[in-house]
């Protein structure tokens, strides 16, 4: 018998099963997080020339750790947690097969833990691409492929409890926008894995000697349905979350729910031919392939996040207009809870997302300009600004939301907590913005030394290059100090916050107890309503609900197309080639 | 209590769509077309396109071709690698291997040449610096590049791509001469 209890602070329902699947789900992402954390601080303390800290093969080793705790392990356990909050939480209904969630939630442990021992072993440092003919030990594949099996259970725990809710009629009309997002994350998330499946059980068989070759184009072609894809996870949970975010903080709605829905449509459709970018200057490619996929069929993938990026702000200003915050174009955004590190948190993520992560990577998307960037160190700063910012930092923010509610905790360090998004959010921008630089400069991305010791013949970067890389050094280590100030309020909270309800000891903060059986009821929530009917909008100036969103959406287009246009002139230097 | 309700209208996809909506995809969507169309215009009208020509090959076919052109126009050698100066128009060859490009060209400058890149173990990236030319450079594969170098100058072939321990080590060049 399923058993809810009601966030008294939230009103949220929480199926009991559903609730710590979510709590083993976060801790386990953030104990990925704490890992990588340490990796990005050897990593960049090492690309950082001065400090150079790391051996060649242990920076290899960091590096190959960092990603894939970072990209892999961190994001998608919390968005497991992600699935069953949306799913269950939101729709106020029990969770599908929580034994099956349980079973997928081991499979992610133990093959985390399996990626991660090969890893550290010093024998897999094959970076998170692990591009054949390179072999890592046979336990590093199959660990991914028991994570990504894990994960795969996960998704179909979601699926079902989306059957169930609309089979017991646990919400009326149609799924929530957050919901709808969701379920965008989980058909990207079942063709991810499903490319992963295809590539990495090959490779699997051949580290063990079962397969005697595995072609490298191949392998590059089919692993980036899965390397470019799982980024595309991210995306569509996160911008769930920003919905999500704008709902709880300002009883924001979509501006259209029709539009907003229409977007993640157009993610589901389109987003996956983006694996192309990776294979922009590989051997082989014909150009219509080239030009119709890295441009998402036309473009249709960045249309998607352009229009999420005008309705979730813009949602936002409609609500705060509401309230009354009407003067000129910016005070509903002057007047936001700038101290609360759930908005801040968001607020960051979102313009770092779209200013910095959106434009670069359209930019580098581009057919022939990706021969300018391919493999220099452009590229990570480009996913730093859509994954460390634009995922991480929406994953941290919605964890102080989390915290109380789900854990039923005070914030450990609240000062702290208000501080960590500005450092972190500021740390990031700056490393992304020169190694964006550096990258222009030609640095390359995955290398021990730009100095090139030990090299026959020589080479020297500019000053320049130099001097960005330190800056990007003196970012990354802001960047890892508000990570770790992230864990410290996050562990604290769990270990030291205050609690908020009767619990049960010690254990139950890492959700291997629930809180205390009374507050728990075999009694079905209340049927999820439709949300009120508004009276008709009040229209800003010039009959816009959200001119301030508006003038900052055009603000950013403008941002894009002189970037864009620029990087063709640049290109246009480059020696003819035909 | 909003986003993560049902919609109000049940019939929510016949809402009508505000005025920022409409102008905004309007203009985005302009916008994704110019950047769609900026691609094949720049097959047309610019001057910096890959060509799709690739083979397959294997490492002991394609270093045997490197090593019948070194033979026929090496005109010398610098820390051990060969200088090879074959004539404008012709088929020139760059290998990859650990940790080596080889061997060293020496082009005209303003001159066209068929450049084929392959590699011989793993997977390497050919990064020509300073002018910031990047090509993944796949085992089994034979790219085939049509460079016309514009400018003269020594250039170097940075590996991008890593390639175990000695990768920083795994530097090439290519003089271009007026």
């Amino acid at each position: 018998m399923a058993q809810f209890r009601i966030c008294p602070d939230s009103g949220f329902y929480f199926d009991r099963s559903a609730e710590q699947l979510m709590k083993v789900n976060a801790v386990a992402g953030v104990v990925c997080l704490l890992i990588a954390g340490i990796m990005a601080l050897g990593v960049i303390l090492t690309r950082w020339q001065t400090i150079h800290l790391l051996p060649a093969d242990m920076f290899y080793t960091a590096l190959t750790s960092h990603g894939i705790n970072a990209l892999i392990f961190w994001i998608i356990f919390f968005e497991m947690a992600v699935l069953y909050f949306a799913s269950s939480t939101l729709l106020r209904c029990r969770l599908a097969a929580p034994r099956w969630a349980w079973l997928g939630f081991a499979l992610m442990v133990i093959g985390a833990v399996m990626n991660n021992m090969a890893v550290f072993s010093g024998k897999s440092s094959v970076m998170m691409t692990s591009y054949v003919p390179m072999q890592a030990e046979p336990h590093f594949y199959l660990g991914l492929i028991l994570f990504a099996v894990g994960a795969l259970i996960g998704c179909f725990v979601f699926l079902g409890t989306l059957v169930i809710a609309k089979d017991e009629k646990s919400y009326q009309g149609s799924i929530p926008l957050v919901t709808f997002g969701a379920l965008t994350a989980c058909i990207i998330a079942i063709f991810t894995i499903a490319s992963g499946a295809i590539i990495l059980i090959p490779t699997f068989l051949w580290s063990i000697g079962y397969i005697s070759h595995i072609d490298a184009e191949m392998y590059r072609v089919i692993w980036w349905g899965m390397g470019h894809s799982s980024q595309q996870i991210n995306v569509a949970a996160h911008v769930s979350i920003w919905y999500l975010i704008v709902g709880i903080l300002f009883g924001a709605r979509p501006m259209s729910e029709k539009v907003s829905r229409s977007a993640f449509l157009l993610y589901i459709l389109f987003l996956q031919l983006a694996s192309a970018h990776h294979i922009l200057v590989d051997p082989g490619m014909g150009v219509e392939w080239k030009v119709f996929n890295t441009s998402y069929a036309m473009y249709l993938a960045v249309l998607a996040s352009l229009i999420h990026g005008l309705t979730v702000p813009g949602s936002m200003e409609v609500a705060q207009r509401r309230k009354g915050l009407t003067k000129g174009l910016f005070e509903w955004l002057r007047k936001a809870p700038w101290d609360n590190p759930v908005f801040s948190g968001f607020f960051i993520a979102l313009i770092v997302f779209g200013f910095l992560g959106g434009i670069t990577g359209v930019v580098m998307g581009t057919e022939q300009i990706n021969l300018i960037i391919h493999n220099t160190i452009y590229v990570p700063a480009h996913f730093h600004a859509t994954v460390a910012v634009g995922t991480t930092l929406t994953f941290m923010a919605l964890t102080y939301l989390l915290i109380p509610v789900l854990f039923r905790r005070k914030l450990f360090l609240p000062k702290l907590a208000q501080w960590q998004p500005y450092i972190f959010g500021g740390g990031m921008v700056l490393l992304v913005l020169f190694m964006l630089g550096a990258g222009t400069l030609g640095v390359s991305r995955r290398h021990w030394d730009m100095g090139f010791t030990g090299a026959l013949l020589s080479f020297e970067y500019p000053g320049t290059a130099y001097m960005m890389m330190a800056v990007a050094g003196i970012g990354g280590v802001l960047g890892v100090i508000g990570g770790a100030s992230y864990l410290v309020v996050t562990v604290g909270s769990l270990l030291f916050g205050e609690k908020l309800e009767k619990s049960v000891g010690f254990l139950e903060s890492f959700g291997i107890k629930p809180l205390a059986a009374e507050l728990y009821t075999v009694e079905r929530p209340e049927q999820l309503a439709l949300a009120e009917k508004l009276p008709p909008e009040e229209h800003g100036p010039g009959g816009f609900e959200a001119p301030g969103t508006f003038a900052l959406a055009m603000l950013l287009l403008v941002c894009f197309v002189i970037y864009y246009f620029i990087n063709w002139d640049y290109l246009a230097s480059v020696w003819p080639m035909g | 209590m909003t986003s993560f309700q049902p919609p109000a209208e049940q019939i929510w996809w016949k809402t009508p769509v505000g005025k920022d909506e409409i102008i905004w995809i309007s203009i985005a969507l302009v916008w994704c077309l110019i950047m769609f169309f900026m691609m094949p215009y720049w097959h047309v009208y610019g001057k910096q396109n890959l060509s799709s020509e690739a083979y397959q090959t294997t490492p002991a076919k394609f270093k045997a071709r490197v090593d019948a052109m070194v033979e026929k126009y090496k005109t010398g050698e610098e820390k051990g690698i060969p200088i090879v100066a074959p004539p404008a128009g012709s088929d020139i060859y760059m290998l990859g291997r650990l940790w080596q490009w080889y061997p060293i060209l020496e082009l005209k400058k303003g001159e066209s040449y068929r450049l084929h890149i392959s590699s011989l173990d793993w997977q390497h990236g050919f990064s020509v610096q300073p002018v910031n030319i990047n090509m993944q450079v796949v085992p089994g594969y034979e790219m085939v590049l049509n460079i016309t170098p514009d400018k003269s100058g020594d250039y170097a072939v940075v590996c991008n791509e890593y390639c175990g321990i000695g990768h920083h080590t795994m530097l090439g060049k290519i003089i271009v001469k007026e």
